[in-house]
């Protein structure tokens, strides 16, 4: 029989906000975490303009000791921080280091789009090129090693289940979890934290600038840059951080008596062959369909119970064509749409880490009771003026939001969905 | 450089890689490095590479591998730099 999972601690290291407080103020407020870069205006990138989260090295400092710190790259920063605040969220306690136990029962799927790139640039490229090999010391394989984010996690936690690392382009966070939740829902874990994160460096960004998938247009006015809906949209703003939830076991968690934010209640991850208009950059809409439909259907509920969707929705061309895709899934028109909104357009898009920050937004729309401003959207793309009312721009209270959904759609027409559904005593 | 300064510049050193706050009144010559300052064995490559940028000296792997107490470290810097 299948377990059921639930949400039980929540961290957040965002570009506008570290920590649940912050982060939840800033959304309901529409606080942008987009800053003008000098450093990239200096490498000229088109887009100068990113989303870093602030006061990282202090925060550090108060989470981590000094011999940690000598190989703890932006994202594993991040990854780390919010994983203890999730843990301490959820009611436990940071195990001392030189204590002898493990916990067998509690693992940890923590995703990276694109991993260490800050240490491979600044350490290994210049010293091996060098020939200098012996001067990269210790620290640069697990800094560099994809998993990463995940490993100084189980160390700092004494973690005993699984722990590794998941990567699909901009669907890693959002996977992470659905990952995660399958271990528990299969009885082989009782705890699980579960999330993305990405680094802060102009060498992660700027392939993505030579694409020009990037906004460079707004490098005057940064808060204004990241635009998802709008008919100015004119490409992503580049992200970094991490969101990492704490997934139990329902039954473990009763036991403990701990705080439920949430259930998982059904997800569904896919690929869409890269077929059918699908390419290594644009997803096939058929599969964007089928990965709603199945999470529907592992939810055991149909497209009208759908209240609220955090999109994916970066920014490009591709926003009108998901808002399209979510209205075929869910058999839903224009006037009865559910009530949507892009936690983008206030913290860019982190890549890896943009499902794990946008399930924690959602988790906490789903537990308070509210759907956040979507920013920069005044002016709509004119194929969504039709569902212009149910495009959140103004924060608003939503007592009755029951059932949130959650999607992310990567490079390789990878998709996943995911549909969080408020805790209810009356439920259990 | 005296003895006592590459002590209090070893201990310097070795407090970054520590667990424990340490410091030159409790720690001496015997201290072993990896069991009583509870470092861990990967950094030793580490620890060398400071000792090398903080005396300017170098050290070869068969040198690095004689380091096992502070004495060691001490001994092989002032050996070094003589």
């Amino acid at each position: 029989m299948r377990k059921r999972v639930v949400i039980t601690g929540l961290g957040i290291v965002a570009p506008n906000g570290h920590g649940i407080e912050a982060f939840e103020k800033a959304l309901r407020a529409g606080k942008s975490g987009i800053r003008f870069m000098p450093e990239l205006e200096e490498l000229k990138f088109g887009c100068q303009v990113a989303g870093v989260p602030q006061n990282i090295d202090e925060v550090s400092a108060r989470y981590f000791s000094s011999d940690q710190l000598l190989a703890m790259n932006s994202s594993i920063r991040y990854a780390s921080i919010a994983a203890i605040d999730a843990w301490r969220d959820a009611g436990f306690e940071v195990p001392a280091h030189d204590s002898q136990e493990v916990d067998w029962g509690t693992g940890a799927i923590i995703g990276t789009g694109i991993g260490g790139m800050d240490t491979i640039v600044g350490k290994v490229v210049p010293l091996t090129a060098a020939g200098k090999v012996r001067r990269l010391g210790s620290t640069a394989v697990e800094q560099v090693m994809a998993s990463g984010v995940s490993a100084r996690i189980g160390g700092l936690l004494a973690l005993g289940n699984q722990v590794t690392t998941n990567s699909s382009a901009c669907s890693t966070g959002t996977e992470a979890i659905v990952d995660a939740m399958y271990r528990i829902r299969n009885g082989l874990a009782q705890r699980m934290l579960a999330g993305g994160a990405e680094g802060a460096s102009p060498y992660i960004w700027a392939g993505f600038d030579a694409m020009r998938v990037l906004n460079r247009t707004r490098n005057h006015e940064p808060e204004k840059a990241s635009r998802p809906m709008s008919a100015s949209a004119a490409g992503f703003v580049p992200g970094s951080g991490a969101g990492v939830l704490m997934l139990e076991d329902l039954n473990r968690a009763r036991e403990r008596g701990a705080r439920i934010y949430a259930e998982i209640i059904g997800a569904a991850v896919n690929c869409g062959g890269q077929r059918m208009g699908g390419s290594m950059t644009a997803p096939n809409p058929a599969g964007v369909r089928r990965c709603i439909h199945d999470a529907l259907k592992d939810a055991g509920i149909g497209g009208r119970d759908v209240d609220a969707i955090n999109g994916h929705l970066t920014a490009t061309f591709a926003d009108p064509f998901e808002v399209q895709n979510w209205a075929k899934a869910l058999n839903r028109n224009t006037d009865d749409f559910p009530l949507i909104n892009a936690t983008k357009s206030l913290v860019g898009h982190s890549l890896g880490a943009a499902g794990g920050l946008e399930s924690v937004a959602s988790i906490l729309q789903v537990y308070k009771g509210f759907v956040h401003g979507s920013v920069n959207c005044e002016d709509l793309h004119a194929q969504l003026l039709p569902f212009s009312k149910r495009i959140v721009r103004q924060t608003r209270e939503t007592p009755h939001l029951r059932i949130q959904a959650k999607a992310s759609f990567g490079f390789g027409d990878v998709n996943t969905c995911i549909f969080f559904k408020k805790w209810e005593q009356s439920a259990a | 450089m005296t003895r006592e300064e590459v002590f209090e510049k070893v201990v310097e050193i070795l407090n970054q890689y520590s667990k424990k706050e340490i410091s030159k009144e409790n720690i001496s010559m015997e201290t072993s490095i990896l069991e009583d300052l509870e470092i861990n064995s990967a950094r030793l490559v580490d620890i060398v590479l400071d000792f090398e940028d903080a005396f300017d000296i170098e050290v070869d792997d068969d040198d690095a591998d004689t380091v096992a107490t502070v004495g060691d470290g001490v001994n092989l810097i002032l050996k070094k730099i003589q």
